[in-house]
């Protein structure tokens, strides 16, 4: 489990990037109140999630507008072609902590060749 | 309609047949395409293609399981349209008949003006065979000329700077990307370049590129002299459309459209970089050249061929294009012209992270941000509810 932000830190409608882990993780608080974690990086293109549009329980990227759907990762409309990998999300004490997952990531084309 | 035949098989020509058999259309469908690649995606080729760090394969714009049920022409240009037999003519004297036709022939990149000879070092980058020829002589060392200092001349400038190349960019207007940006952004983006290293000539015409069989010098108009390994010429695209005059489809800056994408002829829509739609917003057809436009358009001139014209139009969002150079983002949306205020709301100019809003009579027309990815999202969204022109 790694602590991300503080809950209070994280209005809803807004997204928190935590980028001392790699690759980077998004956490979202939807305007319903709940709390999501995904890959920050769409699968596409090196874009940040976190930085896109968030509405209901998609996020859009801020790049090429690519969907995702924060529950299941299914990348709901194109360019994206591969999923984004989720995390789990827990809340303990105000703070919020993801609880990463031990699925291999789908990370885009060019982003891939970098971070090795 | 029970037959369609799409003209270019790229984004847009792609993006259309998926838009169409999602509205329910299931007739013939024939896409007709003068490269002999499948459709594939044309920003990473002056970005992270040119740099080598992705593959061909990831160019890809289908999914692999993904089957529109269409008959696919790759490698045969379309010569001609003939309306009243309802027929695209084809370059190998063959020819497809179709109910509907949608024109999706994209853009061709400018040459230099005059009979240039062709040299050798000498390039143009839209296609797939473009940046792999330009690819191949980008080797670390020489010296690379580009001229024109917009979008794809400045990704180039920096992809070449980072795999060693001494880069120097000329442009005839007095700031770069002046009339897509205005000139005060337009100075801002040009010193990205001088950042680092590149040096950026503006306000100077290229009189002629010097050299016997392979390019050598570039003159410029004031008589300097710039030596050169490799020049690519980027001065911008124009429509392809060629292949449509005596048509009976009226041409301007690419084909004219209503607002749906409907052309002068029933039954023929256009859309992406070869079409000039009806802007309601703006007062006059604007050809739009951007990745977002030939990625969106498609579902509304689908609905106006489907229909036979009849489908309301609905408002289109704000034009919208992204540039990555040298490791920064660059975002633009809206439309502007000479007399907009600018103001930069978010960072700083001077370091290199920034918002700037276009303002017109204290109405906001659009938006420019250099690594303020988050801001820009929410400014977009707020121009594409107001209406914008
Ligand atoms: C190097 C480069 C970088 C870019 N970077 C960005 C970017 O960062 N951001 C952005 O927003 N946009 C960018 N763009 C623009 C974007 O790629 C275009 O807007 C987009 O490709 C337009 O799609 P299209 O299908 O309309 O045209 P095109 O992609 O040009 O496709 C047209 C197709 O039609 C074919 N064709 C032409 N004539 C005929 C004929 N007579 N018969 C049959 N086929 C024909 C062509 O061969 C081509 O395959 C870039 C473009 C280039 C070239």
């Amino acid at each position: 489990m790694i602590p991300a932000c503080a809950l209070a830190a994280l209005p809803r409608g807004e997204a928190f990037r935590l980028d001392t882990v790699e690759p980077p993780i998004a956490v979202f608080h939807t305007d319903d109140g709940e709390l999501y974690a995904v890959d920050d990086t769409c699968t596409h293109q090196d874009a940040s999630l976190a930085d896109g549009w968030l509405e209901g329980c998609e996020v859009e990227c801020p790049l090429h507008a690519s969907r995702f759907d924060l529950r299941t990762g299914h990348a709901d409309g194109p360019p994206a072609k591969l999923p984004v990998r989720t995390h789990g999300v827990v809340v303990e004490d105000g703070t919020v902590y993801v609880v990463p997952s031990d699925l291999p990531p789908n990370l885009p084309p060019g982003a891939r060749a970098r971070t090795v | 309609m029970r037959s369609v035949a799409i003209v270019g098989a790229s984004l847009a020509g792609l993006y259309t047949a998926r838009a169409l058999r999602d509205q329910g259309f299931d007739g013939t469908l024939t896409i007709i395409g003068s490269e002999r690649h499948r459709p594939y995606d044309r920003p990473p080729l002056s970005k992270e293609f040119l740099a080598g760090r992705i593959t061909e394969a990831d160019l890809a714009l289908e999914t692999e399981d993904e089957d529109l049920g269409a008959e696919w022409r790759l490698g045969v240009r379309a010569s001609g349209l003939d309306r009243h037999d309802r027929r695209v003519l084809l370059a190998d004297g063959t020819s497809i008949a179709a109910d509907g036709v949608v024109v999706a022939t994209g853009a061709t990149a400018r040459s230099l003006p005059g009979d240039s000879p062709s040299l050798r070092g000498v390039h143009t980058l839209r296609s797939l065979d473009d940046a792999l020829a330009l690819r191949a002589d980008l080797v670390t060392g020489r010296r690379l000329v580009v001229i024109g200092a917009g979008f794809i001349g400045a990704e180039v400038a920096s992809t070449a700077r980072d795999l060693g190349l001494g880069v120097t960019i000329v442009e005839t207007a007095p700031a770069p990307l002046a009339r897509a940006l205005g000139g005060e952004m337009g100075t801002a983006l040009g010193a990205l370049h001088e950042d680092r290293g590149v040096r950026l000539i503006c306000g100077v015409a290229v009189q002629a590129l010097t050299g016997d069989d392979r390019v050598d010098g570039v003159l410029l108009a004031d008589g300097r002299r710039l030596d050169a390994d490799v020049v690519l010429v980027g001065i911008g695209a124009r429509p392809e459309t060629g292949w449509l005059e005596g048509s009976g489809v009226d041409l301007g800056d690419g084909v004219l459209c209503d607002s749906g994408g409907g052309t002068s002829v029933p039954g023929v829509v256009a859309v992406g970089d070869c079409a000039s739609w009806f802007d309601p917003g703006l007062g006059h057809h604007h050809r739009v050249e951007h990745w977002t436009g030939a990625v969106q358009r498609p579902t509304v001139a689908a609905a106006t061929l489907l229909s036979g014209g009849t489908a309301p139009a609905p408002p289109q969002a704000p034009p919208y294009l992204w540039s990555d150079q040298y490791g920064m983002r660059i975002q633009f949306a809206g439309h502007t012209r000479p007399g907009d205020s600018v103001t930069v709301e978010e960072g700083d100019v001077a370091a290199r992270s920034f918002l700037a809003v276009y303002r017109r009579e204290d109405r906001p027309v659009a938006v420019l941000g250099v690594d303020q990815v988050r801001q820009f999202t929410r400014w977009r969204r707020r121009l594409g509810t107001v209406s914008t022109g």
